[in-house]
């Protein structure tokens, strides 16, 4: 039948159109554009991507990407599985819970200057009105510019914060799998004689490894494209720079729209893998 | 040590190990609420937490930041505006993927995995692919810098990930359902109005926290679309600037970040229940 056919188009093509104007096209565009001149004029080849790849404030962006891909997702889906196996055994659980999933309330923007006061520091001698500070002064150690000591300390300093947001996420999400474990296997490891470390270790983490490896993929995924931290606490300034803030700098503030479009370009590369991942495991499920 | 002892022990190192979690996510916000009542110079010369151990003979609170930053600082407008910008763009977006999503799952036709396959391969496509040549559209349309192109921009964004947790729980729906309902000779309008529409109430509770949330505290999208124009910046980016002119000021940042956080806050712990319940549909099935 005619109708039959024409009804699923209709349903879809508000998102369609919607979808193809916003993502499609302009994925395409940029794609395009990413081979040509500042000011989209003439073609240059690959000269944007020599750049990407050459220039050293981008080197230092891709470092950094690294280091928060490794150092946020691992601490995220860490810390979301202790939290959740702990506060399984409070009473109290729905409270803690509650605490450590708020800041997923709070825009990255806030989250930044919240920790940027955290991280304030006066010249040694002063009183200290951020409080890692005055902690260091309560032991007598001298203040430390939290944001400015590169390279390790100020970028571990940015990823924390994003850590403190994503951390309630992952306990959210593992603590829902963990208590979806069956009592009784755990039981029986018990009466078995296996201690809780071992029952951890041998028991609750093969379990929850499907959990894990979906978690850490959306960590990735996400922090691959990480901005907000980095633009509103130093804007890259200090070693800090990541690709998403060279991207915007590009745009807005060098007016280079070819070497933006191929940040953009590689950041899509750098996610691809994850795409993949994701659509074999729907193709499984389908 | 016996053994009642021992669990005695580990009990205490149980409740320590929790107590001390919370108290460290839940510290860097304390400190922002309480330096936002505090009067300036108190600020700049003590730490917040001497508030509370009563080490000033008078513990001064005042609400003098507030004022100054709704009225003078624009953090007002910039509020208003955020509502402007949120609420369209969450409900939008929402109408649109629920017509989608229920073509996709409920209807047989030509190329539908592929449409599928195409909704899961743009949830992951950085927002970064799309920003000049949805600018320039924009800039020579006049959207740049309005209320109507952000909205729509959200809706584009947004629609992947609604359409994909709108999917993957009405397919989840029982099939009996639609099945007695297209015996007895419904249209799908008919279906999707009367039956898939009020049992989808959770899920779509779940999203319209999610698109708010996101919205209310996006950066990136606002930053391209609407820039620094005061007149329709929402909170976000009127924050990231007071952070670049008032980067000392701990008592206007802070009463600037707390009312940013306020309806964020209190959507969260209202509807956390929906909440929790989104994130599990959108990030493990099954």
């Amino acid at each position: 039948m005619y109708t039959k056919k024409i009804v699923p188009w209709l349903y879809l093509s508000p998102a369609l159109i919607i979808l193809g104007f916003f993502l499609i096209y302009p994925s395409i565009h940029t794609f395009y554009l990413s081979f040509f001149d500042r000011s989209s004029r003439s073609f240059t080849g690959l000269s944007n991507y020599i750049y990407v790849f050459s220039n050293r404030v981008m080197l230092t962006a891709f470092r950094n990407n690294a280091l928060w891909v490794a150092v946020f997702t691992i601490l995220t889906v860490f810390l979301g599985l202790v939290f959740a196996v702990l506060f399984d055994r409070v009473k109290y659980e729905v409270v803690v819970k509650s605490i450590v999933f708020m800041p997923m309330a709070i825009s990255f923007v806030s989250a930044s200057v919240i920790w940027k006061f955290v991280y304030a520091y006066k010249p040694a001698g002063t009183s200290q009105i951020g409080i890692l500070n005055a902690f260091l002064r309560m032991f007598g150690r001298s203040p430390v510019a939290w944001l400015i000591e590169r390279p390790l300390i100020n970028n571990l300093c940015l990823i924390v914060v994003g850590v403190w947001v994503w951390t309630g996420f992952c306990v959210v999400v593992l603590s829902a799998s963990y208590k979806a474990i069956p009592r009784q296997i755990l039981e029986a490891a018990r009466v078995d004689g296996a201690g809780e470390w071992k029952i951890f270790w041998r028991v609750i983490f093969p379990l929850l490894i499907p959990t894990l490896t979906v978690l850490a993929t959306t960590m990735v995924v996400f922090v691959l494209k990480v901005f907000d931290i980095v633009y509103v606490m130093t804007n890259g300034n200090f070693g800090t720079e990541v690709i998403a803030n060279r991207m915007y700098k590009e745009m807005f503030q060098f007016r280079n729209f070819g070497r933006s479009s191929a940040i953009a370009v590689i950041l899509l590369l750098l996610v691809t893998p994850m795409m993949l991942v994701n659509l074999r495991r729907f193709r499984k499920e389908e | 040590m016996t053994e009642k002892m021992s669990k005695i022990f580990s009990r205490t190192a149980l409740h320590t190990v929790v107590i001390l979690i919370a108290i460290l996510w839940f510290v860097p916000t304390i400190g922002v609420l309480v330096t936002s009542f505090r009067p300036a110079q108190d600020v700049a010369q003590s730490g917040w937490w001497t508030v509370l151990g009563g080490i000033f003979d008078s513990v001064r609170f005042t609400l003098h930041n507030y004022r100054m930053v709704l009225s003078k600082l624009g953090i007002g407008r910039a509020f208003l505006n955020s509502f402007i910008i949120t609420i369209p763009a969450t409900l939008i977006p929402l109408g649109i993927a629920l017509f989608a999503a229920y073509a996709i799952s409920c209807m047989r036709f030509f190329a539908r995995e592929a449409v599928f396959m195409l909704m899961i391969a743009l949830l992951v496509v950085p927002l970064q692919m799309t920003f000049i040549p949805i600018l320039r559209i924009f800039s020579k349309t006049d959207l740049a810098g309005t209320f109507p192109g952000i909205w729509l921009a959200h809706t584009g964004y947004g629609l992947p990930l609604a359409i994909y947790m709108l999917y993957n729980y009405i397919s989840g729906l029982p099939e009996e359902l639609f099945d007695s309902a297209s015996i007895d000779g419904a249209n799908h309008f008919y279906i999707f109005l009367r039956i898939v529409l009020p049992l989808s109430v959770p899920i779509v509770a779940s999203l319209t926290i999610f698109q708010f949330l996101w919205v209310w505290n996006d950066l990136l999208v606002a930053l391209i679309y609407l820039g620094g124009t005061a007149d329709v910046a929402p909170i976000t980016v009127q924050i990231s600037s007071l952070v670049g002119s008032y980067g000392q000021d701990w008592e206007i940042l802070t009463a600037a970040v707390f009312i940013s956080i306020i309806p964020s806050l209190l959507v969260f712990f209202s509807l956390q229940r929906y909440f929790v319940r989104g994130i599990l549909a959108g990030s493990i099935k099954g």
